[in-house]
């Protein structure tokens, strides 16, 4: 158990806060989500609302998912793992702040205008200009607190996790700046200075980064911190990282295009995003080796430590989204793949499994060690994580059914020659599964309730569990 | 024991020096995205229009928008289209409606001829989508009359059983105003739209009295009616 004086050696105040506005977003991302998935099994649900309707409520989802949830477990994880892997404080603490009120003011800002329909119409990037502004500045803040806590270290190296954040914040700078290049023509209209195949395969440069950094390469800084702690062992191998990380870097960049397969983006440029897109199972797969065989030796700590079981079965979902990903960008795969269900599954692999997962792991050793006590209830963390395994294993499996199901009936000709279904017939098909999507989503969504409901109870008292140590008083 | 190198040189400079690490860092993730993205402005095959011109509208001297006629070319949309197209991005359409047919015998005949680069031209953001749980609409127009659009925004499920789009009652209610038809269209202009300063006037002039619902209606309306193809021409290698 840590003592007092680490609480005081570092800035844990505003990484409390990071944590605990993390949980309230997954539960409140996954809640949006579910109540969508609703919307397109039974349609009734749109109440003829326009705030509620599904291509109003849909970006409201995906930006409370990637940017309130994952926006703030990045936050918080960076700032506590950059502070304790480089010994020091953070740079600033005021700067730190900063980050966190004006992050969630973004986050309010996107809760009230996403559903307004104040969007610039481009998939994860609909916040309007002067919210954009808003996110390159606040992202500023925090890419260079990090470095500059970076800066100051104690440690003679760098860790390994933060080359990982360190290349999250650069790219992210890149991607944001650039897609969101628009004209303002009111304070929440604007025209993206792109158009046709350019702005396509800049906004899928943009699309499948969010995903190749934020989502991953930023959640592997996580992984590379926080299994090691958790299961407090080295991790597997030092070269391993080095060849994960720079490959990793110089790959992921590339693959945007394989979201343009057959469409009006020249086929040199689909194709050498599906070649690159192939090569990435081997980097992906060895940082997902590494993170597993740290494990090596010590896999009995799976039976009784429920957080590290987060932690490896994120890995799990990682490398089956890794592996799935590049089939779906190889060309015959993706003519029966693509504008189907099917990606829709492969993203909620990734982002329920990996994503929630991981962070959800991470955040429970957080909230341990920031508040210094056992978790509340580790029965209800052993719940959360069967209710987020039950939930994603429903969810994609509904999935695949549809996704591979509709692209069959779409391409299906009859004796005659003619097309089989009609474009209806196949949108009724996929009612059940539809259903089947929303009760996976559901369970994982309950998950995250029981979640925040043994996140608050920690908070508020100390556990029965708790060991002998005095828990230091809160600021 | 720090002094140890573990790896290489270069490596291990990195591991010790932030700056160099984000140096590195900065070079090494812009290669993929130049590589990408840069030659689609400068090779002449990407946009089909550089071989055949009359893909897109040869406007003359004089004429107005009003003067094109459907199969004449690509052209910039009109105030009326334009609110329409403003419509389906507030209301998230690409996000269920994608608008990019791919050369399949099946698209053909679900959809019509695949979809060119050049008929997105004037489209600041592009609506291609990603995802189709409804249809696509990249040659919707003219495949239904205007009073089934109108039937099908306000009750989808009043003409197609099946459908899972949400009702959109209100676009019946929300009457357009010229003079934001007109700062929208200045805007387009200046991202690279040819519009001249008559047509935005007459874009303002168009749209008076009309409502949402005539605007997304227009819109659809000409959806893939621009261009008019040779089947037996290939416009993409």
């Amino acid at each position: 158990m840590e003592s007092t004086d680490v609480s005081q050696k570092y800035n844990f105040d505003v990484i409390r806060w990071f944590s605990v506005a993390s949980v309230i977003y997954f539960v409140v991302g996954t809640l949006v989500g579910v109540y969508i998935a609703a919307e397109l099994a039974w349609p009734f649900l749109n109440f003829d609302i326009a705030e509620l309707s599904f291509g109003r409520l849909r970006p409201l989802h995906t930006n409370a998912v990637i940017f309130a949830f994952g926006g703030c477990v990045l936050m918080a994880t960076a700032f506590y793992s950059v502070q304790r892997t480089c010994g020091v404080k953070l740079w600033s603490e005021k700067l730190a702040w900063f980050t966190f009120w004006g992050w969630n003011l973004i986050i309010v800002s996107a809760v009230i205008t996403l559903p307004m329909g104040l969007t610039q119409g481009k998939e994860y990037a609909e916040l309007e200009w002067p919210i954009d502004i808003a996110i390159a500045v606040v992202w500023l803040s925090f890419s260079f607190n990090f470095i500059m806590t970076i800066a100051n270290r104690r440690s003679s190296h760098i860790y390994v996790s933060n080359w990982f954040f360190l290349g999250m914040m650069v790219m992210i700078t890149y991607l944001h700046v650039v897609n969101s290049l628009a004209i303002p023509v009111e304070l929440f209209k604007s025209y993206s200075i792109f158009s046709s195949v350019q702005d396509a395969m800049i906004q899928w440069w943009w699309g499948h980064n969010a995903v190749g950094f934020y989502l991953t390469a930023g959640f592997l800084g996580i992984m590379y911190y926080f299994v090691p702690k958790q299961a407090d062992r080295p991790i597997f191998s030092y070269r391993l990282s080095v060849i994960h990380f720079w490959a990793l870097m110089f790959g992921y960049v590339w693959l945007g295009a394989h979201h343009l397969q057959y469409t009006a983006l020249p086929d040199w440029t689909g194709s050498l995003g599906a070649a690159i897109s192939l090569a990435m199972i081997i980097p992906s797969w060895g940082g997902a080796v590494n993170g597993m065989m740290t494990l090596s030796g010590a896999w009995d700590k799976l039976r009784t430590d429920y957080v590290l079981r987060f932690l490896i079965m994120s890995l799990a979902f990682y490398v089956m989204s890794t592996f799935e990903g590049p089939v779906m960008s190889i060309k015959t795969v993706n003519a029966l793949s693509h504008y189907t269900d099917w990606t829709i599954g492969h993203v909620h692999s990734g982002a329920l499994g990996w994503v929630g997962m991981v962070a959800a792991g991470a955040l429970y050793h957080l909230v341990m060690k920031l508040w210094n006590r056992e978790m509340y209830s580790t029965k209800l963390v052993n719940m959360h994580f069967w209710m987020a395994t039950i939930g994603i294993v429903i969810y994609i499996v509904a999935m695949w059914i549809s996704g591979i199901m509709q692209g069959l009936m779409w391409r299906d000709y009859d004796e005659f020659g003619t097309l089989t279904y009609t474009f209806a017939e196949t949108v009724a098909a996929m009612h059940p599964y539809y259903v089947m999507r929303t009760v996976g989503g559901f369970i994982y969504f309950l998950g995250t309730v029981v979640m925040l409901y043994n996140v608050v109870m920690t908070i508020r008292n100390a556990s029965p569990a708790t060991s002998a140590s005095p828990s230091p008083a809160q600021a | 024991m720090s002094d140890k190198i573990h790896s290489t040189k270069l490596q291990d400079k990195m591991e010790r020096n932030v700056w160099a690490l984000l140096i590195m860092l900065l070079v090494t993730l812009s290669i993929g995205g130049i590589v990408e993205i840069v030659p689609l402005y400068y090779l002449d095959n990407t946009m089909e229009h550089n071989a055949r011109p009359e893909i897109l509208w040869q406007r003359k001297e004089g004429q107005a928008l009003a003067d094109w006629k459907p199969g004449d070319g690509v052209r910039p949309y009109t105030g009326l289209e334009l609110a329409g197209r403003n419509v389906y991005i507030r209301e998230g359409c690409y996000l269920c409606h994608s608008q990019m047919i791919r050369p399949f015998r099946d698209e053909k005949e679900r959809y019509g001829h695949y979809s060119l680069a050049s008929e997105s031209i004037y489209d600041h953001p592009f609506q291609w989508g990603s995802k189709r749980t409804g249809p696509d609409l990249a040659r919707v127009g003219g495949k239904y009359s205007d009073e089934w659009h109108v039937k099908h925004m306000i009750a989808p499920r009043s003409v197609v059983p099946e459908s899972v789009m949400p009702n959109y009652p209100w676009f019946e209610e929300n009457m357009l105003e010229g003079e934001t038809v007109a700062s929208h269209m200045r805007g387009m202009r200046t991202v690279g739209v040819p519009y001249t300063d008559a047509d935005i006037e007459a874009g303002a002039e168009q749209v008076k009295g009309k409502t949402e619902m005539d605007a997304i209606v227009a819109y659809m309306q000409v959806l893939g009616t621009m261009v008019k193809f040779d089947y037996g021409v290939q416009y993409r290698e």
